[in-house]
């Protein structure tokens, strides 16, 4: 039974590496094949992650109030009926608007406030000359990394220089975390290849 | 006889100073004995909580690194009355003289705190063999607190930013022009539907795989709304395939506002606009089926993404699409740079749809937005010139106790 599994998986494995020659029949079925399997894998997970435990559960031990998110998630069904479905709009923003306004503090605090803690450092060490350096890129990186992001301005003269160097200094960090991630994705191809030429040919131990 | 009795004392001298030092010395490491207890316990509700909570701290004992240096732990202990039977609530590792006692606060929980009860507290100090415990301190009562000091600056930042937020779409609302600086992805974008157009094949627009809540997903509806209006416009195929169901619904409203806002309601077909499946590859796997299938002639990528960000690009380049995309993931920028023809980056996506809207409500969120970045860069360069003078105000404005 393990052998037929190992033989499903390695064959799939080649059915979506097929795509890199170009798109195919046993690409199509393999694509369909997840997209299936991965649909349904996810209404049972949330069947029984978030229904079950935060609504049937919370409603079977006697606390009702939760009745309020089930109606607005039965207003969300109400997209099914034309003529009634323009009452899903009130869940939506419901949920936009209540998740956008929890999100802006933890946004402010973590990109805002935590940030400007961090970059408020002094600009020159005594008797310690790489940490100077590194202040000093911190802080002339973050500032100039500011000045991009300002569109209330045209990037001219002194301004559009400083806005010149943020951008500069955006695409050198991109690059460093290009690299870093090229080498995560490696991995996960030696990992297939593992499996395909280990588990399933046995070519490698 | 004289000598002989001076040389018994000193042998015997000599043999009592050799076997009594090392049996003081056992005797003194003797673990069995118990330390002395920690003292000055004080038990007080724990501040800026939601009221299960308390807080107590100790002196720690003269055992613990000091004395015998052989104190290893502090146990907790708490009863509802002085007299009454004292249970372990917690331990803390020697060397630490605060512990906070927290529970839940749902009643059905088998760790329930209640608030407004009087509790009374021992600490116990550990040695391997022995312990002691200290006086009872307390009683000490939990309550909740309306309002969290150490969170003042966020609630300070939040009415600022919501005031100037306002005043700004007021201004833009009262017909004040404001200007916007050119983004290039942006203004690519007719370029982009227009090839299409020209070409008779779909333009492909992909949300990410954010939920409606992420900012990137809304900044991404607003953009979404007016490619929309310029399809229906052109009378070119939209097709927006989702990875979540409520990004869904709320696509096909943007969408469908889109093509009234056109005037070709007619046109809009919501199966152009469908859910294909929540799980991160098999999303990719069906989106790259349809680039190929489609042959689609413009790709948007603008909201949320994650690892699959170079696969989808990296197959609209190799099918030969013109590809706009934008994300405030920022591992995923550079691969978007690399693989697409215009990216916007990080805040650029959040801007862009006030640039394309021109509506007050963004144009007057975004200068609000300059705005708050202005005080950010002038508290920055202040901070910094502050701290290297050794100044420590600036720091405290920005510290916030979670």
């Amino acid at each position: 039974m393990e052998t037929i599994g190992i033989w499903i998986a390695a064959l799939l494995t080649l059915g979506i590496f097929s795509f890199l020659y170009k798109d195919n029949p046993f690409y199509k079925f393999c694509e369909s094949l997840f997209v299936g399997i991965s649909a349904g894998y996810w209404f049972v997970t949330t069947f029984w992650q978030v229904f079950m435990p935060k609504l049937a559960d919370n409603l079977v031990a006697g606390r009702f109030y939760y009745m309020i998110g089930a109606i607005f998630g039965v207003l969300m069904l109400l997209r099914l009926f034309p003529k009634i479905g323009w009452l899903s709009r009130w869940s939506l923003a419901l949920v936009v608007g209540t998740t956008a306004g929890l999100y802006f503090t933890r946004y402010l605090v973590s990109n805002g406030m935590v940030q400007v803690q961090n970059t408020i450092i002094p600009l020159y060490v005594k008797g310690n000359l790489s940490q100077t350096i590194g202040n000093l890129v911190i802080v002339i990186g973050t500032f100039s990394g500011l000045i991009y992001f300002f569109f209330s301005k045209e990037h001219k003269g002194a301004f559009g220089g400083l806005a010149k160097l943020g951008i500069w200094i955006l695409m050198l960090s991109f690059g460093a975390s290009f690299g870093y991630t090229v080498m995560s994705r490696m991995s996960l191809l030696i990992g297939r290849m593992d499996y395909l030429l280990g588990t399933w040919l046995g070519l490698i131990h | 006889m004289r000598y002989k009795n001076l040389r018994s004392s000193l042998v015997l001298t000599f043999f009592l100073f050799f076997l009594i030092l090392p049996l003081s010395q056992i005797l003194a490491q003797d673990d069995t004995l118990p330390p002395p207890p920690p003292t000055e316990v004080k038990a007080g509700d724990t501040p800026n909580d939601n009221g299960h909570s308390i807080t107590i701290t100790w002196k720690l004992s003269g055992d613990d690194g000091a004395g015998k240096k052989n104190v290893v732990a502090y146990e907790i202990l708490r009863s509802e009355s002085p007299t009454g039977e004292f249970v372990v609530r917690g331990m803390v590792p020697a060397g630490n003289n605060t512990y906070q006692d927290r529970g839940a606060k749902e009643k059905e929980d088998k760790n329930y705190f209640p608030p407004h009860k009087d509790f009374y507290y021992k600490v116990r100090a550990k040695t391997l063999n022995s312990y002691s415990e200290s006086g009872v301190a307390g009683p000490a009562v939990a309550y909740g607190q309306w309002f969290h000091i150490g969170k003042l600056p966020v609630f300070v930042g939040t009415l600022a930013f919501t005031i100037m937020v306002l005043a700004f779409i007021s201004l833009a609302r009262k017909g004040k022009e404001f200007y916007v600086r050119p983004l290039a992805g942006i203004d690519a974008v007719d370029d982009a539907i227009g090839r299409a157009t020209e070409m008779g094949r779909p333009i492909l627009y992909i949300l990410g795989l954010g939920s409606a809540a992420d900012i990137a997903t809304i900044a991404s509806f607003t953009i979404l709304n007016r490619i929309a209006k310029k399809t229906a416009e052109h009378k070119t195929k939209i097709i927006v395939p989702c990875n979540d169901p409520i990004v869904m619904s709320v696509a096909q409203e943007t969408v469908k506002a889109g093509y009234l806002d056109a005037g070709r309601p007619d046109m809009y077909k919501e199966e152009n606009i469908f859910y294909l499946t929540s799980m991160q590859f098999a999303y990719v796997a069906a989106v790259n089926g349809i680039m190929l299938r489609e042959k689609t002639a413009t790709n948007f990528y603008l909201g949320k993404f994650y690892a699959e960000s170079l696969i989808l690009a990296e197959t609209g380049s190799v099918a030969g699409s013109i590809q706009i995309s934008g994300t405030d993931e920022l591992a995923q920028i550079p691969f978007f740079v690399a693989a697409t023809d215009f990216t916007l980056i990080g805040e650029e996506l959040y801007a862009a749809s006030a640039y394309l809207g021109r509506e007050p409500l963004l144009l007057g969120a975004l200068k609000a937005q300059d705005l708050a970045k202005a005080i950010v860069m002038l508290s920055l360069a202040l901070g910094a010139l502050a701290a290297s003078f050794h100044f420590g105000f600036f720091l405290k404005l920005f510290t916030v106790q979670m």
